[in-house]
């Protein structure tokens, strides 16, 4: 298990390479620069900008200049924010994403699972249709719609709960936000965990196990849904890079310091730098979280295990 | 006034503020519509958001009253030599820093070589070009020191020589490129003088705590000269980028102002919400850029003429913006201090110019068999793209087909300033209140000027007015200018901004006026 | 971007016993046939595919009927609300232009960019997992491998740079989503071609020396179409979100075209003052978005032999 973790986390710095090779040749082949804006600046003063910035070196000079700069663990100055650098703003910023992000998925799980398996134990019942028929609202509406009529609802009409802000992460403030970002994953979750659980509850064991006589609780806690729930396990690594990417549009809706906005931000404003760090931040993210989903899944499947 | 988030958590924060002190402490919460870039306004990028936050914390030697005149700050009064070139202000007796020390006229030649000094690269260091030395001083030509300010009298005069009589150079003070550096704190610390331990401002606050992307946080100076007239205890400022939230936020009172709201909303607000919402004029203009350049159907004056006259501004301003824009036929907006707008004609009814502009196109070559196929490019914004919209649609009956390109303003910027469009969305929002920030706009060669509009009377009657000293007779030749600009049809005028403000009724201190500045030490809340 | 819970367990768990003891791999014809028929007893799905074809029908020939046009305004009616007066059943935009028809413009855009997409992702993916699964050893490995650093890519990210680089094409629009989405693909496909490959009929074939390719083509993918034609009519649905998404980021298609994921988020701008430009493309996108979800299902149910 070890060696197996070790083995793939190698096979990360060949991923990593690449991600950060594309993201930064992706960015300085775009159009427009970071100090191209509203008014013209003045040439010599440009100069300056870009002479501050090094970004008069040939690019693959600067190519070198960054990695090096990354493998001492700077990920620079930010273009816009001149007052942090982008360590600085992706630390300030990582907390709080992780934490709604976090949340959300615990969320998803608490009751995304629960209602897969009644859907499917009470399959094509009134609660069967119920559950699906309302997880299926949770993905046919873009959060980007659900998030400001949570806001108008919640925030202004009945006045429960913020309408936004932060405020160091107070329960109030995290209701809506939480709620706006799990919604598609308690719909995706609860969704597959019916079918897994329908197709676990048809298989020859499970009807091998009835055979004996089991009861029906034991059956279904004892033998289903330990296999019923690989196929979620195996989809935790894309929930979470489905709640990163929801969390670009929440964090915006609801005024949240996440970093989930400085990537979007950033590759509109050209702040290379700041795209550069979260594009090496999340990849970073998603490798682990890969790493770990598989791990978890060869904890639940006894078939599998990494002695290699 | 501390905002009640929910009803309980109200109740608690009442209770203890009525048992911690018999005044309760006045905090105002406001929502702006971006983050700032750095407390030092050598680094800061132009946001208009950028300029309330640095008002608050930094006074320059002129400030703000609340409905927007110029008034006396760090300096209590100037002089002003006659040939108009030598500005020698002397400087308050008690003004300080946040830390105690004493403000003094070196604050102001290090705070304005620090803008100026190439190594800073700052963005907007061209705003105090008119200062002898400071271009090459900023081109790295010339050393810090050969900058034309000046430390007098132990520090309590400070001394400006500019290249050339300026008579908006008071106006132009007020903008944060003219505040003072504290010149002790950045000789301690070094680049890292902005951060917030070490920071001193000698406004009427002092940052606090900035979380990024959502709060910043100021409390009173207690050093500020005026410190017992200011009302408030801590400014709250607030990054609300989404609209919609801007508004909610208000709405539910967790904001007690919000610097913008969208213009879709302002029918609703109206009505939801009359004594809080704000809509005033403000000295900005909202144009269409025409490509003078060669081979660009633009260049045609006929062209450029017909397309102005079937333009409805009435129907761009009431019917598409809601009212949130005023129609427009001058590039100078309506506001400016010494001057007279000039207007572009209004010929007959909309049959008649409908039929001249046909002729005109056809004089210009265009008709059934040659079509006139004009590319419009504006930056990625809704209201952008609604009077694109628009335009396009006007401008159909006359057999122009319009292709539209929206993109980021970065890309939208440096692609109209290579000259690869026909007609392209600009605005202009002044630095400071001078005709002259808005029709140097158009004169020959300069950055801004993206349709590349060349007049040599235009620059001539511009030129001329820079060199003159009178009050009238530079209105004269400015005015001039810009019926040169019209008669040439160089810009297509289309709206005047407003500004657009949600304040909470209880708040007084809060004027509108047309540079929608508004200091928060006047702001209080009514007891 | 989130990848669909139902197609997950396609690399890990394929294997022969997926397609169950009775698929008879010869019997192609008669497997559809039987497909189709248990597809019919299925009433959601039914009804699903029915109305699919009906919004599809209406955003294709709709325009025509309406009397306005795409770009058409009505200068007596801005901001207008629905009516049966004004002409204008489904009211008009911000600009006086007649929403209905804008939404049947918007329509044809955001199906056939997902339609386009899918299919770019259904060839590369559809190949790459065949000719991997088929090949098997190195080959299968070193292929796999890649897929697998792909897997760690921020993507969503690469979408926006892609978009921020190359502007607001729409042709682009649909590669780049197309792009992203083959991965998923490739791990069900090889995973099909490795459970088939074992069986009599594939090696008889190699036994009378047919060429690779021909057997590739001709017998692997046939073979595995089940499981590719649930999984596009999965991915459908994401890529219409996915296009909502890049809209509402303001990367969305140029005017005068539009899309439902623009007008749903200029729509959102107006939710409270002009609630039917929310409305009316949400309505539209989420009977898409339901359609397709319980059409997937079906099929799911229909050619999955387990079931039968």
């Amino acid at each position: 298990m070890l060696s197996y973790t070790l083995k793939r986390l190698l096979q990360a710095i060949p991923t990593m390479l690449i991600v950060i090779t594309i993201s930064f040749f992706l960015m300085r082949i775009a159009p427009g620069g970071p100090f191209d804006g509203e008014r013209a600046l003045p040439p010599e003063i440009e100069a300056n900008l870009m002479a501050a910035y090094h970004l008069d070196e040939p690019l693959p000079m600067q190519y070198l200049r960054y990695m090096g700069n990354l493998l001492q663990g700077d990920f620079g100055p930010s273009f816009k924010y001149k007052d942090f650098s982008v360590t600085e703003l992706i630390m300030q910023g990582f907390p709080v994403s992780l934490e709604i992000g976090g949340l959300a998925i615990l969320l998803a799980l608490l009751l995304g699972l629960p209602l897969g398996v009644i859907a499917a134990l009470k399959r094509n019942s009134t609660i069967d249709y119920l559950v699906m028929g309302t997880a299926l609202a949770g993905i046919a509406i873009p959060n980007f719609v659900i998030a400001p009529i949570l806001a108008l609802v919640f925030g202004v009409l009945l006045a429960w709960l913020p309408a936004g802000g932060w405020n160091g992460g107070a329960l109030p403030n995290l209701v809506l936000p939480v709620a706006a970002l799990s919604i598609q994953q308690v719909a995706y979750i609860a969704r597959m965990m019916r079918a897994s659980m329908i197709e676990v509850l048809g298989s020859h064991y499970i009807r091998t196990a009835r055979a004996k006589g089991l009861a029906e609780s034991q059956v279904i806690w004892r033998h289903a849904l330990r296999p019923a729930l690989l196929p979620v396990t195996s989809y935790l690594g894309p929930a979470v890079a489905g709640i990163i990417t929801g969390s670009v549009v929440i964090e915006q809706i609801f005024g949240i310091p996440g970093i989930g906005r400085y990537f979007v931000q950033g590759a509109l404003n050209r702040d290379y730098t700041l795209v550069m760090g979260t594009v090496v931040f999340y990849g970073a993210l998603i490798v682990l979280m890969n790493l770990l989903v598989d791990l978890i899944y060869s904890a639940l499947d006894p078939q599998i295990r990494h002695d290699d | 006034m501390t905002q009640n988030r929910t009803p309980l958590a109200g109740a608690i924060a009442l209770a203890s503020a009525l048992l911690a002190s018999p005044v309760a402490a006045q905090t105002l919460d406001m929502g702006v519509t971006g983050e700032l870039a750095s407390f030092d306004t050598s680094q800061v990028a132009g946001g208009i958001w950028e300029s309330q936050v640095l008002m608050d914390v930094y006074e320059g030697l002129v400030k703000k009253s609340p409905d927007g005149e110029v008034l006396p700050g760090m300096a209590t009064s100037w002089d002003v030599s006659d040939d108009g070139r030598t500005y020698t202000f002397h400087l308050r007796e008690d003004a300080a820093w946040s830390d105690g020390e004493p403000v003094t006229a070196e604050d102001f030649v290090f705070g304005w070589q620090h803008l100026l000094d190439p190594q800073n690269a700052s963005k907007y260091a061209y705003m105090l070009y008119p200062v002898v030395g400071a271009e090459a001083v900023n081109t790295g030509e010339k050393s810090l020191d050969a900058l034309g300010v000046a430390s007098l009298d132990d520090g309590r005069t400070f001394q400006v020589e500019l290249t050339a009589p300026t008579p908006y150079f008071i106006q132009l003070l007020t903008h944060y490129t003219a505040y003072p550096a504290p010149k002790h704190a950045i000789e301690e610390y070094g680049k890292d003088w902005v951060k917030l331990d070490n920071i001193v401002t000698n406004g009427a606050f002092t940052p606090e705590e900035w979380i990024s992307q959502s709060r910043i946080t100021v409390s009173r100076n207690p050093e500020y000269y005026d410190a017992d007239e200011v009302a408030l205890d801590e400014v709250n400022y607030y990054t609300v980028e989404d609209r919609n939230a801007g508004v909610s936020r208000f709405r539910s009172g967790e904001l007690d102002i919000m610097r913008e709201y969208s213009s879709s909303m302002y029918g609703m607000l109206q009505e939801e919400l009359p004594d809080a919402t704000h809509m005033a004029p403000y000295l900005g203009s909202y144009y269409y850029v025409f490509n003078h350049r060669e081979d660009h159907p633009t260049a045609d004056p006929k062209v450029r003429k017909a397309l102005s006259l079937v333009v409805r501004r009435k129907v761009l301003s009431e019917q598409i913006m809601g009212g949130t824009f005023l129609p427009s036929r001058s590039f100078v907006p309506e506001g400016i201090h010494h001057y007279d707008v000039q207007k572009m004609p209004q010929e007959g009814d909309m049959d008649e110019r409908m039929e001249r502009a046909r002729q005109l196109l056809a004089e210009a070559g265009h008709g059934p068999d040659n079509p006139l196929n004009l590319r419009l490019r504006y930056n990625t914004n809704d209201e952008h793209k609604k009077i694109a919209v628009a335009l396009a649609a006007m401008w159909r009956p006359l057999g122009v087909e319009i292709e539209m390109i929206n993109s980021e303003a970065t890309v939208h910027y440096q692609t109209i300033a290579e000259g690869d469009f026909d007609i392209a969305r600009a605005g202009w929002i002044a630095d400071y209140n001078d005709a002259e920030n808005f029709l140097s706009l158009l004169h020959s060669g300069v950055g801004n000027n993206y349709g590349a509009y060349s007049n040599a009377e235009f620059d001539d009657l511009t030129d001329q007015a820079a060199r003159t000293l009178d009050a009238d007779e530079r209105e004269t030749l400015l005015e001039q200018a810009e019926q040169t600009a019209l008669n040439d049809y160089a810009v297509l005028p289309l709206l005047y901004y407003v500004s657009r403000n949600l304040v909470n009724p209880a708040i007084t201190g809060w004027e509108d006026n047309v540079e929608d500045d508004h200091p928060s030490r006047w702001i209080s809340f009514e007891q | 971007m989130t990848t669909d819970p139902l197609s997950y367990d396609g690399d890990r768990h394929a294997t022969a016993d997926d397609l169950g003891p009775d698929a008879a791999p010869a019997a192609g014809e008669s497997l559809t046939r039987d497909a189709w028929r248990r597809l019919k007893q299925n009433r959601a799905a039914m009804v699903s595919l029915v109305m699919l074809i009906v919004i599809t029908l209406t955003c294709l020939f709709g325009p025509y009927v309406l009397p306005w046009g795409l770009s058409e305004v009505d200068w007596n009616a801005f901001t207008a609300s629905p009516s049966l007066e004004g002409g204008h059943f489904l009211g008009t935009d911000a600009n006086g232009r007649d929403l209905l028809t804008r939404t049947l413009y918007g329509g044809r855009v955001s199906l056939s960019v997902a339609l386009v997409a899918s299919l770019v992702s259904l060839v590369i993916g559809v190949l790459y997992g065949a000719i991997s699964g088929y090949l098997g050893g190195r080959v299968d490995n070193v292929m796999m491998r890649f897929v697998d650093i792909m897997y760690s890519l921020p993507f969503m990210f690469l979408v926006i740079l892609l978009m921020v680089v190359f502007g607001r094409n729409i042709l682009l629009i649909y590669a780049a989503i197309g792009a992203v989405e083959w991965l998923d693909m490739a791990r069900i496909v090889r995973g099909q071609t490795l459970a088939l490959k074992q069986r009599e009929f594939i090696e008889a074939a190699h036994a009378l020396g047919v060429r690779d390719s021909r057997i590739v083509t001709r017998h692997l993918i046939p073979n595995a179409i089940g499981p590719v034609i649930v999984y596009v009519t999965l991915t459908v649905p994401k890529v219409i979100l996915l296009e909502s998404f890049l809209s509402f980021l303001g990367l969305g298609v140029q005017e005068p075209l539009t899309s439902w994921g623009v007008l749903i988020s200029e729509g959102t701008d107006m939710m409270q003052s002009a609630p039917w430009m929310l409305l009316v493309p949400s309505v539209f996108l989420a009977a898409t978005l339901f359609c397709l979800n319980f059409l997937g299902d079906g099929l799911r149910d229909a050619l999955d032999p387990k079931t039968r």
